[in-house]
């Protein structure tokens, strides 16, 4: 499971924090840190551990959101074309044996790459 | 043995047409032999659905009350022509709309049409005795125009270039996102069910000839613009009514730092007449070769850096220089097939039948790149050749009185040799400054990663890169990389002042 952690500016090291108190291993997809919106970190944690870790997170004055889905893939909007393939670093994106686009929601990492490569605007963020 | 397009018909008429789609016909040639196949098949369909800019549409409004010669013309404002009086426009496909740039253009007009939608008509003239109205502004939907008639100037490319990128940063270009130090690759076209690919010598597919565009029946007019038979990238010019069509076979695009595009399906059905006919519409995609170019180089001749077949770039992965890149198509091989496969049953069920051409596309023509008059101005004739330097090992407090005296915020870094290592700026003097962690020499403080140009660069590859990296100036280098001058963003400047900019 997904959890986007938003941390405050000047904060203790929480996730280090976190991975201590509860013993969960937690893997950072990614991190960003900017002036303006602050530390971001997009983690993974196995299922089970989710509520524990995303409370134990609050509880320490992070803001987390449970994603149950990485890119939204708009089947209307999309025309099978695979722009998106290359582009992404996770290879979240094939083609079945009829040309269709498939989409491994589970192994995207929400770093939007793809979003504004798809000529047809059929990606999105869904959080 | 031959077949004659009266015999071909006459089947279609009375429903015993063997119809396959080109993609279909290698093996069965594999398998029947060439006159087994002409024996067997009577129509081979090919199709191809990618962005095709060269594409718009001829639209007639309908007079109004009191009437109006309109000269300028918006569509949900997208700019269309209004040189084609009085109540005709066309509009183009790629243009932009001007309150929303980067979302919406002429395929969003035309797609938007097509859907059903309302679209906002605003025009403005100058007025006449006979055509007295100066503005009007309107909703209309398809169904209120007298016409929509699709006119592709330039549609169903035989084959087309892959693209990568050797350069440091991603690039945003028609052929989509291509990352830096050739990441990916991208590619366009159907390969083996490409209309022209199986018909290269243009003898079935030329002026009159029946085809599917976006959904409607429509025709080939005859040669499309840049037509280049010659060199393997024969185009053609297209039309169908708009009315007829459907977004399962029209989309419009954007194309992201590029702009909007027209996503579109073509399909050309074929006559198998003869042996020939036969042998190429047995094409395969390893047979199509195509060209690799890096657009890393911004020029018109962009660097070929190798060869592959539609098979090597259909299979998702390619092999240059020894490396594996990932390729990403930016048609839709799901929608060609959908393409082949409409104008193959709209055969079986007789709705459409075929003809030759009334009039055959050269296939000598080679397209000519645009004879330019005046000369492009070059970096060299406004940079600024006078250049404040500084050694890597000196005091970051000489760079500061150097940058100071010199009256420039960008210093160009030296090493012994004289090369170009890196570049201080004032912005870099002031992070030192406020950090002051033992960081004294102007090596510890300076930005390596130096965009640069060249003297006989043009002026407007290097404003695109002051742009594309937000900087305000580069150090102008030589061969050697010798810093030989530098040109700020303010010199740009020069070139709109009377008699400026060339010396």
């Amino acid at each position: 499971m997904k959890l986007l952690v938003r941390l405050i500016h000047d904060s203790k090291p929480i996730i280090a924090q976190v991975v201590k108190d509860t013993g969960v291993l937690i893997n950072v997809d990614r991190a960003r840190s900017d002036a303006h919106e602050g530390e971001e970190a997009l983690v993974d944690v196995p299922d089970e551990a989710c509520i524990q870790v995303s409370d134990r997170m609050r509880s320490l004055g992070a803001e987390v959101r449970i994603l149950e889905e990485g890119i939204r893939h708009d089947e209307e909007e999309c025309v099978d074309c695979g722009a998106c393939i290359s582009i992404c670093p996770k290879k979240v994106f094939s083609f079945d044996k009829d040309w269709k686009l498939q989409v491994e929601t589970k192994k995207c990492i929400l770093c939007g790459r793809c979003i504004i490569s798809c000529p047809h605007s059929a990606l999105s963020l869904s959080y | 043995m031959e077949k004659s397009i009266d015999e071909i018909n006459r089947r279609i008429r009375d429903g015993s047409a063997r119809v396959v789609t080109a993609d279909e016909m290698p093996d069965i040639v594999s398998e029947l032999g060439e006159e087994g196949a002409l024996q067997e098949v009577d129509v081979v369909t090919t199709g191809t659905f990618g962005a095709m800019c060269s594409s718009g549409a001829f639209l007639n409004f309908g007079h109004a009350e009191p009437p109006i010669k309109m000269e300028r013309i918006w569509l949900n404002d997208v700019e269309a022509y209004g040189g084609i009086a009085a109540v005709d426009t066309y509009i183009g496909a790629t243009n932009k709309s001007v309150t929303r740039m980067e979302s919406y253009g002429g395929a969003h007009v035309i797609e938007d049409f097509i859907s059903g939608k309302s679209i906002e008509l605003r025009a403005q003239s100058s007025g006449s005795d006979c055509y007295p109205r100066r503005s009007i502004t309107t909703e209309l939907r398809l169904e209120d125009l007298n016409q929509a008639i699709m006119v592709n100037p330039r549609n169903a490319y035989q084959r087309y270039d892959a693209a990568v990128n050797t350069s440091e940063d991603t690039l945003y270009t028609y052929m989509g996102t291509l990352l830096p130090h050739n990441a990916n690759v991208t590619f366009s076209g159907a390969g083996t069910l490409n209309p022209i690919c199986n018909d290269p010598n243009l003898r079935l597919i030329g002026s009159g000839v029946p085809i599917l565009l976006g959904g409607a029946q429509g025709m080939v007019i005859g040669e499309g613009t840049q037509h280049s038979s010659a060199g393997s990238f024969a185009t053609l010019m297209t039309t169908a009514d708009m009315t007829e069509m459907n977004t399962d076979f029209l989309r419009a695009a954007i194309m992201y730092r590029y702009g909007p595009t027209l996503y579109l399906g073509v399909g050309i059905p074929l006559p198998v007449l003869d042996i020939e006919t036969v042998r190429r519409t047995a094409v395969r995609d390893s047979d199509i070769m195509i060209s690799i170019k890096d657009f890393g180089v911004p020029s018109r001749s962009r660097p070929v850096i190798g060869q592959v077949s539609y098979a090597d770039l259909k299979s998702g992965t390619i092999e240059l220089n020894n490396e594996e890149i990932t390729t990403s198509s930016l048609s839709s091989f799901r929608r060609a097939k959908m393409v082949a496969n409409t104008l193959k049953r709209w055969i079986e069920e007789g709705q459409m039948t075929l003809c030759l051409p009334t009039r055959f596309i050269d296939t000598s023509k080679q397209a000519k790149p645009m004879r330019e008059t005046r000369k492009v101005v070059l970096v060299q004739e406004i940079m600024q050749r006078k250049v404040v330097t500084i050694k890597e090992g000196q005091e970051i407090t000489e760079a500061a009185r150097k940058l100071l005296k010199g009256e420039t915020n960008h210093l160009p870094v030296l090493n012994e040799q004289g090369r170009l290592t890196g570049v201080i700026t004032t912005f870099d003097i002031a992070k030192a400054v406020a950090r002051p962690e033992r960081k004294v020499k102007v090596q510890d403080i300076m930005t390596r990663n130096v965009i640069t140009t060249q003297a006989d660069e043009p002026i407007d590859i290097a404003a695109q890169k002051l742009e594309h990296h937000r900087i305000s100036a580069l150090p102008v280098v030589d061969a050697q990389n010798q810093c030989i001058a530098i040109l700020h963003a303010s010199d740009l400047g020069k070139l709109f002042k009377p008699g400026g900019g060339r010396p």
